[in-house]
C-alpha cells in the first residue's frame, strides 16, 4: 500500500513534450481504464493540464509501480522511453503527499498562487470517481488535498495578487495598446483559463468582444456571458482583421491560424498591432506568426517570463504555505498509519468496552440492593455479549484480504472510530462543523 | 566673463547633471532621481533662455548666426519640446533618451567660437530669422522622434523576444510611443516644409533666386524627402511600429548631417563663420 506520483511539468519538460503527453479528450478515459484494469495498481487518478501531467497511483511495490507507469506513459503516447524518462519525476510516501498538496495549492505552478489548478485537480478527482478508479486511500487523499489547498488560500496571501494568465494577458496588452477600451477582443474556443483571461480583459476596459467556437451553441453561451457577439468559426480570419487582442484556446490538435493567413490579415489591417495569446496545448497558432511585424504572440511557456516579475513577492507567502503543507502531510501520515488493522481493532474494543461499562453502571444503579453474586453474573453476561458481537468484525479485520483497507475504513465509519482528535487537523474539523 | 557666457556655462552644467542622472535612472529607478532630472533640466532651460536673451540684447539680432549659436538654439528647442512632452504625457524614461542628445548638442556648441560677430548684411532679414527658427523647431521634433523611436525599438524587442526584464515595466506602451512618434514627424515635416519655403523667399530677396542647389539645400531636400517617404509609407502603405521607428532614427541621421556635416565638410552659402 504505497502512494506513488509519476509525472512531468513545465519545469521538467518543454511544451513540445507536454503537448504529446497530454491526456486530452477521450484519451483520459482510456488511460484511466487501462490503469484500472492492471492488477498491480489498486487505485489511480490522472491529472492532465497544460502545464503538467501527473499520475497518482496506489501500488504494493513502489519500484515496480514506477516502472509500470513509465512504461505505460511511453506506450500510451508512443514516446521513446529515454526521451520521456528524462522529463519524469517520481515521488513516493511523504514526498508524494507533499507534492500533491503543493500542486493543488498552486505552490508548484508556473505562476505560484494561480487558482485554476485546484479546479483542475477537482475535475480530475471527479473524473476518477465517475470511473471508480479511486478508492479509500486516494479518495481520502484527494479530499484532504482540496481542504489543504483551501486552507493555504485563506491563511496565506499567495493568491491575493493578480491571477496567472489573466494577469499576464492584461499586463502585456497594456504595454502594447495602453488604452484597452478602444480595442476589440476575440475569444477563440473556450476553457476555464481562457474565460478567466477574457473576463479580466473586459474588467480592464475591453468593450468589443467577439466569441467564436466550433460549436455554435457554446459560442452563444459564452457570448451571452460576456455580452459579446458570436462569430462563425469559418469567418475567423475575416474577423481577425478587426481584432486587436486574441485569446485562443481550442481543443484542436493542430494550428487554427497559420502564418500565411496571418500575413494577409496584417496587410488588411494596415499593420495595426495584434496581441495573440495561445493557451492551447497543443498550440493552435503557428508559433512563427510571432516573426510577422506588429504581431505579438505569446504561448503558455512564453507567459512565464511575464510572471517572473511578480514571483518574488509571492516567495514569502510560499514559504508560509510550505509550512502548512508540512503539517498536513504529518496529519495525513497519521491517518495512513491508523489504516493498519491493529489500531482499529484496539479502538473498536475500547469503544465497545466503554459502552458496556457505562450501560452496566446505569443498570446496576437502578437495580439497587442486589447481591455480590448477581452483580458478577450480570457483569459476565455483558462481557460475553460484547465479546461475541465484536469477535466477527475483529476476525475479519485480522484476515488478509484484498479489500482490507476498505474494510478498515468501513469499520471505522460504522463504529464512529474517527473521533480521535489527535488524528484530525483543524481545517478538517472545521469542515465537519460546516457540514 | 560676459553674462551670456556665464548663463551658458551654468546651463551646460545643469544639463550635465540632468543627463548623468537620466542615465543613472535607467539602472536605478528611484523617484528622487526622476525629480532631480526634471528640476535640473528646468533650471538649465531657464539659464539657457537667459543666455540666448542676453546674447540677443547684446548683439541686436536673433543669435543663430554661427555654429555655437545654432547648436545652442537647436538644443534649446529640443529641451522645450522635451519639457512639454514630459509634462503632457509623462512618458517613462523619456529623459534618458532625450537628455543625452541635448547634452551632445550643447557640448558641441561649447566647442565653437563664441564671439559675437558683426552681422553680414545678407542675414539682416526677418525672413532669415523665421527660416532658422522653423528649421530648428523641425530638427528638434525629428530629434524627439528619434529618441522615441529608440524607446519603441527597445520596448518592441522586449515584447517580441518575450523577455520582459530590465526596462520593460518602465517604458511606455508601444501604441503611445508610435503615436507620439507619428505626431512628431508630422510636426517636424510641416515645420521643415515651412522652413524650406521661407528659406527660399529669403534666398530670393538676398540673392535673387529661390533655389541654388547649394549643398545645404540639397541635404535639406534629402531630409525632407526621407520624412515625406516615412509619412507616405505610414499613411499609404501602412508601415508602422518598428519600421517607422527605424526610419525616424535614419531620418534624424540625415538631419544631423544636414546640420553639422554640410557646415563642416561641404562649403556653401549656408556655411557660418
Amino acid at each position: 500500500m504505497n502512494i506513488l506520483v509519476v509525472g512531468l511539468n513545465h519545469k521538467t519538460a518543454g511544451i513540445e513534450i507536454r503537448e504529446k503527453l497530454a491526456f486530452d479528450g477521450p484519451k483520459l478515459g482510456r488511460a484511466v481504464d487501462i490503469l484500472k484494469a492492471s492488477p498491480d495498481i489498486k487505485e489511480n487518478l490522472i491529472l492532465s493540464t497544460c502545464n503538467r501531467v501527473e499520475v497518482y497511483v496506489i501500488v504494493r511495490e513502489p519500484d515496480a509501480g514506477t516502472e509500470h507507469i513509465r512504461k505505460f506513459l511511453s506506450d500510451f503516447h508512443e514516446i521513446p522511453r529515454d526521451h520521456l524518462d528524462k522529463a519524469l519525476y517520481v515521488h513516493t510516501g511523504r514526498k508524494a503527499l507533499a507534492h500533491i498538496f503543493r500542486v493543488a495549492s498552486s505552490l508548484d505552478s508556473m505562476i505560484v498562487g494561480e487558482p485554476q489548478i485546484l479546479g483542475q485537480m477537482k475535475e480530475a478527482f471527479d473524473f476518477a470517481l465517475n470511473k471508480k478508479s479511486t478508492s479509500v486511500y486516494l479518495n481520502k487523499l484527494m479530499k484532504k488535498t482540496i481542504s489543504v489547498a483551501k486552507r493555504i488560500r485563506t491563511e496565506t496571501k499567495i493568491s491575493e495578487s493578480a491571477v496567472s494568465i489573466s494577469f499576464a494577458a492584461v499586463e502585456l496588452a497594456k504595454k502594447i495598446f495602453e488604452d484597452l477600451s478602444t480595442k476589440t477582443f476575440m475569444l477563440i474556443g473556450a476553457g476555464e483559463m481562457a474565460e478567466l483571461a477574457a473576463r479580466h480583459l473586459i474588467n480592464n476596459g475591453v468593450k468589443d468582444v467577439f466569441i467564436t467556437n466550433r460549436t455554435y451553441e457554446r459560442a452563444e453561451e459564452l457570448a451571452s456571458e460576456f455580452s459579446g457577439t458570436v462569430v462563425e468559426f469559418d469567418r475567423l480570419l475575416d474577423e481577425l482583421v478587426r481584432t486587436d487582442i486574441v485569446i485562443c484556446s481550442t481543443g484542436a490538435p493542430d494550428y487554427v491560424i497559420f502564418k500565411d493567413a496571418m500575413h494577409d490579415v496584417m496587410k488588411k489591417r494596415k499593420n495595426r498591432p495584434v496581441f495573440m495569446i495561445d493557451i492551447s496545448v497543443p498550440r493552435n497558432i503557428d508559433p512563427e506568426i510571432n516573426d510577422i511585424d506588429n504581431v505579438y504572440l505569446y504561448d503558455i511557456d512564453s507567459l512565464q517570463g511575464v510572471i517572473n516579475i511578480n514571483i518574488q513577492g509571492r516567495q514569502k507567502e510560499a514559504e508560509k504555505a510550505g509550512k502548512i503543507v508540512g503539517q498536513e502531510v504529518e496529519a495525513f501520515l497519521q491517518w495512513q498509519a491508523s489504516l493498519s488493522a491493529v489500531p482499529t481493532i484496539i479502538a473498536l474494543r475500547e469503544k465497545a468496552e466503554a459502552i458496556r461499562k457505562s450501560e452496566l453502571e446505569k443498570t446496576l444503579g437502578k437495580l439497587g440492593g442486589i447481591g455480590q453474586k448477581e452483580m458478577q453474573s450480570i457483569e459476565a453476561l455483558t462481557r460475553s455479549i460484547v465479546n461475541k458481537l465484536i469477535h466477527l468484525p475483529t476476525a475479519a479485520l485480522k484476515s488478509d484480504t484484498e479489500d482490507k483497507d476498505a474494510m478498515i475504513d468501513i469499520v471505522k465509519r460504522l463504529f464512529d472510530l474517527n473521533k480521535n482528535p489527535e488524528n484530525e487537523t483543524n481545517s478538517e474539523r472545521k469542515n465537519e462543523q460546516e457540514k | 566673463m560676459d553674462i551670456n557666457v556665464l548663463f551658458f556655462e551654468l546651463a551646460l552644467s545643469f544639463y550635465f547633471v540632468s543627463t548623468v542622472s537620466s542615465i543613472i535612472w535607467l539602472f536605478k529607478g528611484r523617484k528622487a532621481t526622476s525629480k532631480l532630472i526634471i528640476a535640473a533640466t528646468a533650471i538649465g532651460f531657464l539659464l539657457h533662455t537667459s543666455s540666448i536673451a542676453a546674447r540677443y540684447i547684446k548683439g541686436g539680432h536673433f543669435p543663430v548666426t554661427n555654429m555655437h549659436e545654432a547648436a545652442s538654439f537647436f538644443a534649446w528647442c529640443l529641451v522645450l519640446l522635451f519639457l512639454y512632452h514630459e509634462v503632457r504625457f509623462k512618458l517613462g524614461l523619456l529623459s534618458s533618451f532625450i537628455m543625452p542628445i541635448v547634452f551632445s548638442l550643447i557640448l558641441v556648441s561649447s566647442f565653437f567660437p563664441r564671439e559675437l560677430q558683426e552681422l553680414r548684411p545678407v542675414l539682416r532679414s526677418n525672413w532669415f530669422g523665421i527660416h532658422v527658427i522653423l528649421a530648428f523647431m523641425a530638427y528638434s521634433a525629428f530629434a524627439m522622434a528619434c529618441g522615441i523611436g529608440f524607446m519603441y525599438l527597445i520596448q518592441e524587442k522586449y515584447l517580441k523576444s518575450r523577455r520582459l526584464g530590465g526596462l520593460f515595466q518602465r517604458l511606455p506602451s508601444l501604441q503611445v510611443l508610435d503615436e507620439i512618434n507619428y505626431h512628431l514627424i508630422t510636426l517636424g515635416f510641416s515645420l521643415l516644409t515651412l522652413a524650406i519655403v521661407t528659406g527660399a523667399v529669403w534666398a530670393h530677396s538676398a540673392w535673387g533666386s529661390f533655389w541654388r542647389w547649394d549643398p545645404k539645400e540639397i541635404w535639406s531636400l534629402i531630409s525632407w524627402l526621407v520624412y515625406i517617404l516615412i509619412l507616405h509609407l505610414r499613411l499609404r502603405v501602412g508601415w508602422r511600429g518598428k519600421k517607422t521607428a527605424m526610419l525616424s532614427v535614419t531620418g534624424f541621421a540625415t538631419v544631423i548631417f544636414t546640420f553639422f556635416g554640410v557646415n563642416l565638410l561641404l562649403k556653401g552659402i549656408h556655411t557660418f563663420v
